[in-house]
């Protein structure tokens, strides 16, 4: 098997573009056989949230996303990973997260993509914090067990 | 060493970042929480419920019963929510 190349992480405010980052992933490429791709949105809760602020911990982020794209890359043969997440403010509507797996297989495509959304989610260090359509304060987002079940369930 | 705060324990101690300097009696992440807390009403605020309390160690998470010993940079925030 050709050597795994590093998994591309990156935290960021800017948006990204899935497309360029699904291209450069497969670029020359020639034994990637399936790509998975996971983007994450704003959702605007029936229309009562304008955006979110997510705030994160600088340089805790990028580690703690690397150790967890280096725990996949222990439990699936890929053949590449991109993690992208963002942070500041997103309005309803906007991306917020970007994993995309690439695998000789599907299977190990979609089950690095899962992994991968399900460990961020408990583990990367981002807070979001709600700003409401009527203008009110909003509240923090308050983590979900079901977060912590998906993550228990890859053990 | 170095303590941040995250999220709503950053809002409830009303400072991101600090320098602190706790007794050498204080040897884990679950004796640093309670001396914290200690040191003000916003700081009893933001540890009254320690199981809702999560903890770095240099950029690391850390268990409640970690060593702070070697510590440089310690943060303590909310469970998270990205992704």
């Amino acid at each position: 098997m050709a050597p795994q190349p590093a998994p591309k992480v990156r935290v960021q405010a800017e948006d990204f573009d899935p497309g360029r980052e699904q291209a450069l992933l497969t670029q020359g490429r020639r034994d990637i056989g399936a790509l998975v791709s996971f983007i994450g949105l704003c959702r605007d809760e029936n229309g009562s949230l304008e955006s979110l602020e997510l705030e994160h911990y600088p340089g805790m982020a990028e580690a703690e996303i690397a150790r967890v794209a280096d725990q996949a890359r222990e439990r699936w043969p890929l053949q590449g990973l991109t993690i992208i997440h963002r942070f500041g403010r997103i309005l309803a509507g906007e991306r917020i997260v970007l994993v995309i797996a690439a695998a000789r297989r599907r299977a190990d495509a979609f089950a690095a993509a899962a992994f991968l959304m399900d460990y961020l989610k408990t583990r990367a260090p981002f807070w979001k914090k709600e700003r409401r359509a009527d203008g009110a304060d909003g509240d923090w987002v308050e983590a979900k067990s079901e977060d912590d079940k998906a993550a228990e369930r890859w053990r | 060493m170095k303590a941040l705060y995250f999220a709503w324990v950053r809002e409830r101690v009303g400072l991101a970042e600090e320098e602190i300097a706790p007794p050498g009696d204080v040897v884990t992440v679950r004796q640093l929480i309670a001396w914290l807390s200690a040191r003000g009403d916003g700081y009893a605020a933001a540890f009254a419920n320690p199981a809702t309390i999560r903890a770095a160690v240099d950029k690391s998470h850390a268990a409640p019963d970690a060593p702070i010993a070697a510590a440089r940079e310690i943060a303590f925030f909310p469970p998270m929510t990205g992704g």
